[in-house]
């Protein structure tokens, strides 16, 4: 990861008066995924479509590949992949149509082997229509890589994906990767961009609120670990000792769970507690604030004034 | 030239796999011949004379005005148009190219109904077979392009039935396909030459059938290439790539201007 292949500074979009995304700025680096995070109405679609050259910006400067999405779409088309949260695709269309379709467009040869992988060589002449929900999503994300392009951008590529399917996409994803591919992830599934992404960013109000790996954004919260302890004899369940950073404690299925605003402390006195009641340790489980979490938080919070 | 191709042939097999589109290109205007050729022939013999043209400038109507404009506006409602521009697809394709297969139904379409008319009900061929397709080319052309122009400026398939039908009705009845131009009051003759039907009738007539032409043939055939590259012109300033988020070089009433070749016929041609 080194360049920057998206470059936003101080961008601006807004429908009348009402303001979608109000002078956000970052950069994404080339191999990177990076994760676009925000409830609904937050500017992300926003945001993905003026840098996908279908809306144009009302303040500030967009790069994509080195490309201004606004000046210069039709240099923009083969440098981008895109697969749309709508299917976007006319309904009598088979996916071997599409696939030739779409690639004589970009002037590159047809990737069937793709439809094989995602599942569709069985439907390869149904018309669109035919097709479920999970197909028509995997076949508009093969046409979206099929030319390789170097920036790809998924508006909720795993909604209505079975979990095989899901699997495969993330794997594709992080073979794009590897290849220098750049990812923009624009998702609701929070576990989805804990996993995937190397960076995230979460708006709100049209605003970024929190960037940064998702190790950092989970770190920055108020959020509790969660320490679940079994041990042999259950010494723990008769003890009332208030553990060093211990807000919160419940007994559930034979384990003892601690909720800690300070985890070293916590594990340490848990520890030496069970030695020095001669009991032995069966299972410790922590549990770090998931990004799901932080992202409650933040969205509760609401953005810094 | 390769991704032309592609995209033709996608759009051509459309016209006779989607459902819709098979009706408007070939079941209506067919279904629509056998049952004039078997009953108005009948009941009205001299109908012979006009069943080529009229049945050819009606499967042109069906497949234009009520084949071409509905796809257009549902692809653009549902982000076919945008999935479209993302990958490079060019405007002036997504509007020239559903024209394009439609004209090339439809020469099927003509070649069946002229190969049989004189079969089935004794109809005249054309006497003058270039001057039949240069008329057949410029109805084509006339009404694909009103027929794109329609689905440009439509926002919904509801207002796209309205506009195609405030030209197809008036057509089947003032066009010269059921009763000939001059046996219309005088009014509505002049009123009927705002239809790219009558203007087509009337060149069929002195141009290609051996008929009388009730005002310039020539004439007629010129307002229909001239309105059809109005038209077409005017679908390519005023196409948006979707509805919502695009806004329109024009307003959509600058369509209207499509009328304009036939008003000033109608003032100058006698």
């Amino acid at each position: 990861m080194s360049d920057p292949v998206i470059e936003i500074k101080d961008f601006r979009k807004t429908y009348a008066d009402f303001v979608a995304v109000n002078c956000i700025s970052f950069d994404v680096k080339q191999g990177e995924i990076f994760g676009l995070l925000g409830p609904n109405g937050a500017g992300k679609t926003s945001t993905l479509e003026c840098l996908e050259g279908l809306r144009t910006p009302n303040g500030g400067s967009l790069r994509v590949a080195g490309i201004d999405p606004a000046k210069e779409p039709r240099k923009l088309r083969n440098l981008i992949g895109v697969q749309l949260q709508s299917a976007g695709l006319p309904e009598s269309i088979t996916p071997d149509e599409a696939m030739s379709f779409f690639c004589a467009y970009h002037d590159v040869a047809p990737r069937f082997d793709l439809l094989e992988r995602l599942g569709l060589a069985d439907k390869r002449n149904d018309q669109f229509y035919e097709l479920s929900a999970g197909q028509q999503r995997r076949l508009v994300l093969a046409l979206a890589v099929a030319h390789n392009p170097q920036v790809l951008f998924l508006d909720e590529p795993t909604a209505g994906l079975d979990v095989a399917t899901r699997a495969e996409l993330h794997g594709m994803m992080r073979e794009l990767q590897t290849s220098g591919t750049t990812v923009i992830l624009a998702t609701h599934d929070m576990a989805e961009a804990e996993q995937m992404s190397d960076r995230v960013a979460i708006l709100l109000q049209g605003r970024i609120v929190s960037i940064g790996t998702p190790m950092e954004i989970t770190a920055t919260g108020a959020g509790l670990t969660k320490i679940s302890v079994r041990t042999q004899d259950g010494s723990l369940s008769v003890s009332d000792i208030p553990f060093s950073a211990v807000s919160q404690h419940t007994f559930k299925d034979d384990y003892n769970i601690y909720f800690s605003s300070d985890i070293g402390p916590t594990l340490s006195a848990l520890i030496t507690h069970i030695e020095a009641q001669g009991d032995m340790l069966i299972d410790l489980r922590v549990e770090r604030p998931s990004l799901e979490d932080r992202f409650i938080e933040i969205t509760k919070t609401g953005v810094p004034q | 030239m390769n991704a032309f191709i592609h995209h033709f042939t996608f759009e051509f097999r459309t016209g006779i796999r989607n459902k819709t589109s098979l009706l408007m290109n070939y079941l209506f205007p067919l279904g629509f011949y056998l049952m004039m050729g078997f009953v108005m022939a009948e009941i009205n013999p001299p109908f012979r004379e006009d069943i080529i043209p009229a049945m050819v400038v009606f499967g042109i109507l069906s497949a234009t005005l009520l084949g071409i404009p509905d796809p257009l506006v549902n692809a653009r409602e549902n982000g076919v148009f945008r999935s479209y521009k993302i990958n490079g697809i060019p405007s002036i394709s997504i509007l020239s190219i559903p024209a394009l297969t439609t004209v090339l139904h439809l020469v099927i379409v003509s070649v069946l109904i002229t190969a049989t008319a004189p079969l089935f009900f004794d109809a005249p061929l054309p006497v003058n077979w270039l001057n039949y397709a240069i008329i057949f080319v410029a109805m084509a052309f006339a009404c694909a392009g009103l027929s794109v122009l329609i689905g440009v400026v439509s926002p919904s398939s509801r207002m796209t039935v309205l506009w195609s039908q405030l030209i197809f009705v008036p057509s089947m009845l003032l066009g010269g396909l059921m009763i000939p131009n001059k046996m219309l009051p005088d009014i509505a003759g002049k009123i009927a030459q705002l239809l790219p039907a009558t203007q087509a009738m009337n060149a069929f007539n002195g141009l290609a059938m051996g008929e009388v032409a009730d005002f310039s043939p020539w004439g007629s055939v010129i307002i229909l290439f001239i309105s059809g590259v109005l038209a077409f012109g005017l679908a390519i300033y005023l196409f948006s790539w979707d509805s919502r988020n695009t806004t329109r070089r024009g307003h959509p009433l600058l369509a209207l201007l499509v009328i304009l070749p036939y008003a000033l016929g109608i003032l100058l041609l006698s």
